[in-house]
């Protein structure tokens, strides 16, 4: 294949950028091999016939005057069965290969390594018959991937024609599985299909998200959901919790296929989830959580320009999967540091800086990547609908929102989870500001709630944080004067809310109890709280009353006990009983 | 020393504080290492080359370029990345930031020599951090302990004793799965008296023997500082990962680094990033921080505490703030309990080390450890909130379990957290006081704690 291509020759070299000459008629974006180790590189500059170029391995002891191999290819990943529970670098290759192939337990260089595996054999099932007229995204057949997900063999995009040939029984990935006859002569289908990463993948349109993905977490679900298909940020000084949050979404959300991308951090962190991830059980499938995930590993000490690529390697593939039809969740972690890649690369290019050394195309570039999400009609005349809900975490330094990353992404992104120093260090997970984040897509699914939910689960979800906010005006004059100078009905407030902040938005990710709650258990949990104060509220404003009687109910000292609860019939008892109990607080005695 | 006959160019075209740039050159590669003769020493410069093109080379000098002149200096590229020898033998010794020996004794003999860059932990080889090494500070392994594996930073400032912790965690530190255990120390633009405290230290207890040191002073070059870190890391590879030991490698002070990283970078003229700091400031600190770990198969660990000082005690100035965003949580040094004169002055609450459940319970520490320090945490933040409330309103308005808080927190600063810096305690002997204190406070408010564990060791 290199042959069909002309070489150029090394230029300059500066750290991850490499400029090669004699490159005329390259494309941007293909994908070329630096040097005689064969380097995977990109480019991503032309200028006449120099090609500026980031490679994605270490570059020391490369030279002026070496080979830079074309391709002819634009950067891209192989999509087909295989995917699913694999763990790959930035640019798709297997981490396991790797250590394989280069017997280290070290990243070495130079090695070439498939997406999927070539070998491995799958029972494809025709779901078309010959003679079927098809087009682009028509689904050929099925293969079972995992025990979670069933593969759909999709026809390829701008094919279109007569199905002149389908097979059945077990194939690798290459095999040819379908013949389509078209306009311009059969064309061979096989399993596996490439797509550049760059380039979102096309569907019929978007439509309106109006279902919500359940995270199982209290203050995400109730307080700041996020539809599926929608796009979520994450922002948070470090150790506020950003990892630990996007983790149990990564675990409990009700989304089919999960596609995680570590990008530019922590090794042990990645380690943590390959340990666990086999182990966990999904609590809507029973099965081992890996069997729906894929992960991207491209940890901070990895080449930087390989973390650049790994959000668009991760978002092709999670793009692949909605295409067939499934909800599918993708986590990155940390988009800064995707940013941080972007900037490194474009200093060494000495392109003109924008705010804090960012390239200018920064927000752009941002706006592309959250703009892939979405819920959509997929190709295919089948009409069949999926979604890509996108959550990416930001580490703004010194947790000041004002930076450009975190701005960019405020802008493009509908849901803010914003995470608190403050309240991490009181303890306080998942640390997210319940005054500060917020949600756009509430009115979206108002409906959903109605009737999946409760009628009045949006009405309680208001009147919860409109206590919250109170409290903390409140609180402010409590830190002047002191509780005494609280009138009966303002003692309430501080009450009820410290119960949602305490015993409703706390939840422990690490207890596997507390960890996942069922939306209509997240209603029942607030609806009995809410339902104290409106009951509370009347009693405590009728006349002369002493506050303490009222804290000294079994009531107040139970609500701690509710999330514990898993009956409907239990909820219904716990508001009985404080229906009565704060009815006979105002029986004269 | 030379095998083969190396070329030597007299091209030096311009200088620029550590930069030096080179013309005419051929067949010079990146990164690699570059000797520098300038007209009447008899040692030659070492530097790397940055980026080379054609005809051209950037070359960042490790030695100051004082005295260095444009003509009739001679370089020659050495086809080679630095890269330091390591034996077994190396135990014991003290090298300068640059890797040559400082201690007087002989060359080390290199059973083999390797590159000081490292390369990256696969993930997939990663193994998560399990069990625990033994600081002999209360305060550090009860509280925040520190896991095998893990990299876990002392944030400091100007005028604490971090210097004494750090020295006082080198002699102590130890595996109590009898192990072997080995320290790599190396110091960065610290002062004269620093370094010789910390030689002085290492050779009189004796944890010289098991030790290497890397000692780069304020008074040594500048650019020398960037290998420094990465020299140690690669003893700490070696003697980890083939030799099977675990080893701790203390790093000080990588504000110091961070900002020798940024006198290359303003002389490369590259786009500043963040209060001057190149924009991959938190790349280069990963590649450091990141060698940290175990590896699937090996018996060694290497676990890492850089020390930094935080300029105007701000966390979130940019070195402390990348730092953090890498590690596994982080020491801090509090300048209260430091003015109270308590030793050793760690922010048990601003502090946090987040492996730390990994490394404790039975056959690690003791069954009680996760609870009686989640205890201890909760009554003394309640203690310290108590204790600003009696600022406020007056002692006299406190009832009998906030009087009881009060005269908790003061104990636990005072005996718990106060420890003589060479006295080391077991970490039974640490727990122990934990639970001694914990008869301060009435039983009800002991909610973290199960009963039967009050009956084990309360009684």
């Amino acid at each position: 294949m290199e042959q069909e291509h002309s070489t150029g020759s090394i230029k300059r070299i500066t750290g991850p950028l490499v400029q090669a000459s004699g490159m005329q008629g390259a494309k941007m974006y293909e994908v070329v091999k630096v040097s005689k180790e064969k380097l995977l590189g990109e480019i991503i500059e032309l200028d006449g016939d120099v090609a500026s170029i980031q490679v994605y391995e270490e570059t020391g002891g490369i030279g002026p005057g070496e080979p830079v191999y074309r391709t002819g290819k634009t950067m891209s990943v192989e999509l087909g069965p295989g995917l699913l529970e694999s763990v790959y670098d930035g640019i798709q290759r297997p981490l396991k290969a790797i250590r394989e192939q280069s017997n280290s337990h070290f990243i070495t260089r130079g090695i070439e390594a498939h997406g999927i595996d070539r070998m491995k054999k799958w029972i494809f099932k025709p779901v078309a018959k010959m003679g079927d007229a098809v087009s682009e995204g028509d689904i050929l057949g099925e293969v079972e991937e995992t025990t979670l997900i069933t593969h759909k063999i999709m026809v390829p995009f701008g094919v279109s024609g007569t199905l002149e040939e389908i097979k059945e029984g077990s194939f690798v990935v290459e095999d040819t599985v379908a013949a389509i006859k078209t306009a311009n002569g059969n064309v061979p289908v096989s399993m596996i299909q490439y797509w550049p990463i760059r380039k979102p993948r096309p569907t019929k349109g978007k439509i309106f998200p109006d279902e919500p993905m359940i995270t199982g977490g209290r203050s995400i679900d109730t307080f700041f959901p996020i539809v599926k298909g929608g796009a979520g940020c994450i922002p948070g000084p470090f150790g506020a919790g950003k990892t630990v949050t996007q983790q149990s979404i990564a675990k409990y959300c009700d989304a089919q296929v999960i596609v995680y991308i570590g990008c530019g951090e922590r090794g042990n962190e990645m380690t943590e989830v390959l340990d666990e991830f086999p182990h966990l059980i999904d609590p809507n499938s029973g099965e081992p959580l890996m069997k729906r995930t894929i992960l991207i590993a491209n940890t901070s000490n990895m080449p930087v320009a390989a973390r650049e690529a790994s959000i668009y390697t991760g978002i092709t593939i999670a793009e692949y999967y909605r295409d067939m039809g499934y909800s599918v969740a993708l986590m990155a972690d940390s988009t800064s540091r995707w940013a941080e890649a972007m900037r490194e690369i474009s200093g060494r290019m000495e392109e003109m800086p924008g705010e804090e050394g960012y390239p200018a195309y920064l927000a752009s570039r941002t706006a592309e990547f959250y703009e892939r999400a979405g819920s959509v009609i997929c190709l295919g005349s089948d009409g069949r609908k999926g979604a890509l809900t996108a959550i990416g975490a930001v580490s703004p330094p010194g947790g000041d929102l004002s930076e450009p990353v975190s701005q960019s992404t405020l802008r493009v992104t509908k849901c803010f989870w914003g995470l608190d120093g403050s309240l991490a260090y009181k303890k306080h997970f998942p640390s997210i500001n319940w005054l500060s984040s917020y949600s756009l897509y509430v009115d979206n699914i108002k409906q959903y709630w109605r009737d999946h939910v409760a009628n009045d689960y949006p009405e309680v979800r208001v009147s919860a944080m409109e206590l919250l906010q109170n409290e903390a005006k409140l609180l402010e004059i409590v830190r002047l004067v002191g509780m005494e100078a609280l009138s009966n009905e303002e003692k309430l407030t501080i009450e009820i809310a410290r119960s949602i902040r305490e015993d409703f938005l706390f939840q422990n990710a690490f207890d596997v109890d507390d960890a996942y709650t069922p939306p209509k258990t997240q209603y029942e949990i607030l609806k009995s709280i809410m339902s104290v104060y409106r009951e509370g509220l009347a009693a405590i404003t009728s006349g002369e009353f002493e506050f303490s009687d009222f804290k000294a109910l079994d009531t107040i000292k139970n609500l701690g006990t509710l999330k514990n609860i898993k009956t409907d019939a239990e909820f219904e008892a716990f508001r009985k009983k404080a229906h009565e109990e704060i009815a006979q607080l105002t029986v004269p005695a | 020393m030379p095998k083969i006959i190396q070329k030597e160019y007299k091209t030096v075209e311009s200088i620029t504080g550590p930069i030096m740039i080179v013309g005419s050159v051929e067949g010079v590669k990146y990164d690699e290492i570059v000797e520098v003769e300038v007209p009447g020493e008899k040692e030659p410069r070492m530097g790397k080359v940055l980026e080379v093109s054609e005809g051209r080379a950037v070359v960042q000098m490790f030695t100051p370029t004082t005295g260095s002149q444009i003509k009739d200096t001679k370089v020659r590229f050495r086809g080679e990345t630095l890269k330091i020898g390591v034996s077994k033998d190396i135990l014991g010794r003290i090298f300068t930031g640059g890797g040559k020996v400082l201690d007087g004794g002989s060359e080390i003999i290199p059973e083999k020599k390797i590159n000081i860059g490292g390369a990256p932990i696969n993930p997939f080889s990663r193994q998560y951090p399990n069990d625990f090494i033994q600081t002999g500070i209360s305060a550090i392994d009860v509280m925040n302990t520190l896991v095998r594996g893990q990299k876990l930073p002392i944030f400091s400032g100007a005028g604490l004793p971090h210097n004494r912790l750090a020295a006082q965690i080198a002699r102590q530190a130890k595996v109590t799965t009898g192990e072997e255990f080995a320290i790599v120390f190396a110091t960065m633009g610290v002062t004269f008296e620093e370094a010789e405290y910390f030689k002085k230290e290492f050779e009189k207890t004796g944890a010289l023997s098991r030790s290497v040191l890397f000692l780069n002073t304020a008074a040594d070059p500048v650019v020398e500082r960037v290998a420094t870190p990465r020299f140690a890391l690669t003893v700490a590879e070696y003697l980890a990962f083939e030799r099977d030991m675990h080893v701790l490698v203390i790093l000080t002070d990588m504000t110091n680094y961070a900002e020798a990283l940024r006198e290359i970078s303003s002389a490369r003229k590259e786009v500043p990033g963040r209060r001057g700091y190149p924009g991959y400031l938190y790349t280069d600190f990963s590649t450091i921080y990141e060698r940290a770990g175990r590896i699937k198969g090996r018996n060694g660990t290497i676990t890492q505490i850089p020390i930094l000082t935080m300029p105007d005690d701000d966390k979130t100035h940019p070195i402390p703030d990348l730092t953090g965003y890498i590690t596994e949580g982080q020491f801090i040094v509090s300048r209260e309990l430091n003015t109270k004169g308590i030793y050793p002055p760690v922010d048990v609450q601003g502090s946090l080390s987040r492996l730390w459940s990994a490394g404790v319970g039975e056959n690690k520490t003791r069954g009680d450890h996760a609870q009686l320090k989640d205890q201890l945490y909760a009554s003394y933040a309640q203690g310290k909130e108590t204790r600003e409330l009696a600022v406020v309103l007056g002692e006299s308005s406190l009832d009998e379990t906030d009087k009881a808080h009060l005269k908790f927190a003061d104990a636990y600063e005072q005996e718990f957290l106060r420890q003589d810096e060479y006295k080391e305690r077991t970490i039974a002997e640490s727990l122990d006081i934990g639970w001694k204190l914990l008869k301060l406070l009435p039983r009800e408010s002991l909610k973290r704690v199960k009963p039967e564990m009050i009956e084990k060791y309360m009684a």
